[in-house]
């Protein structure tokens, strides 16, 4: 099983990142788009364990490690291979 | 006063700040490593500036789970100064004893100039020796030094005295964009800091200025 997790800035939070990516694709002339915000996704493999307990790690890691509860949301899936 | 200086892997700024120590202001220091479990015997404790475990998911957060950093946080509930400079910083700011975060500057440049401080408050051990609105120049060489807050958490910083520094106002002013021109915290007692410039790579004349040195020397209740 794999668990697909998706980490992004919370509403409100400014994205420099985003803001230049946007930038960059106006500059070569892709346009109409409004806004542009990069986040991180991280992938995390189990084996032999249920969906359920699979989903509460995945959670505790985004919560204790991988998001930072200030400035970042996450959400996830958790695939069969 | 006995000093320790924290070393995480990828800490760059460890030495500079025990020459400091050791050769300038000749006062006790010691480096400890990450893997250590006591600072009892220490008076002061210092997380250098670097690149802890490469920076990787976000600047601090690996770092903050360093065995050290249990020790770290319970000399700060003792009330013993606990400084973070730069990547010491952002360290304090993910395990929790300093609020707020620090993200990717404005312009998405790693930042390496000089900058001008504001003294923004004396009442503090590291500032007790300075002046209000005095002017300090210190290097910043940082990429995550945006200093961001929420509104409630920006108040009480304001309310409660805890902003140490700010970054001057005007032209090449707070180059990183952190709001109110932060850059410098401390916690609710007062005896945890964390700022992103470097007062250790500003602390004698042959590195083009001396200011830094002030902040060591408040810390020691030195004039």
């Amino acid at each position: 099983m794999k668990a697909k997790i998706y980490i992004s800035y919370k509403e409100g939070i400014l994205d420099p990142q985003g803001k230049t990516i946007l930038h960059a694709l106006d500059s070569i002339g892709i346009k109409k788009i409004n806004s542009v915000r990069m986040g991180k996704y991280i992938e995390m493999e189990f084996n032999g364990i249920s969906k359920d307990k699979a989903s509460n790690i995945t959670d505790e890691s985004c919560r204790k490690l991988l998001a930072n509860p200030n400035t970042e949301t996450y959400k996830f899936e958790l695939v069969e291979e | 006063m006995h000093f320790a200086v924290v070393v995480f892997p990828g800490s760059n700024c460890d030495h500079d700040a025990y020459h400091v120590f050791q050769h300038i202001l000749e006062v006790p220091v010691d480096f400890v490593w990450h893997k250590e479990t006591d600072l009892k015997k220490f008076d002061a404790i210092l997380i250098p500036g670097g690149f802890s475990y490469g920076d990787y998911l976000r600047t601090g957060a690996i770092a903050r789970f360093s065995p050290i950093m249990e020790s770290v946080i319970q000399e700060a509930k003792s009330g013993k100064p606990i400084f973070g400079i730069c990547n010491g910083f952002q360290i304090l700011i993910e395990s929790g004893l300093l609020p707020g975060s620090l993200i990717i500057n404005q312009e998405v440049r790693f930042l390496s100039q000089d900058v001008i401080l504001e003294v923004a408050t004396t009442d503090s051990i590291f500032t007790q020796s300075l002046k209000k609105g005095q002017k300090l120049t210190m290097p910043i060489a940082h990429k995550q030094g945006n200093y961001i807050a929420d509104k409630d958490t920006l108040k009480m910083l304001e309310d409660e005295d805890r902003v140490a520094f700010r970054y001057n106002k005007g032209k090449n002013g707070n180059p990183n964009g952190s709001m109110e021109r932060i850059a410098g915290i401390m916690n609710k007692k007062r005896n945890v800091l964390g700022m992103m410039p470097h007062p250790e790579r500003a602390a004698e004349s042959v590195l083009g200025s001396e200011d830094g040195l002030t902040i060591f020397k408040s810390m020691m209740g030195l004039a």
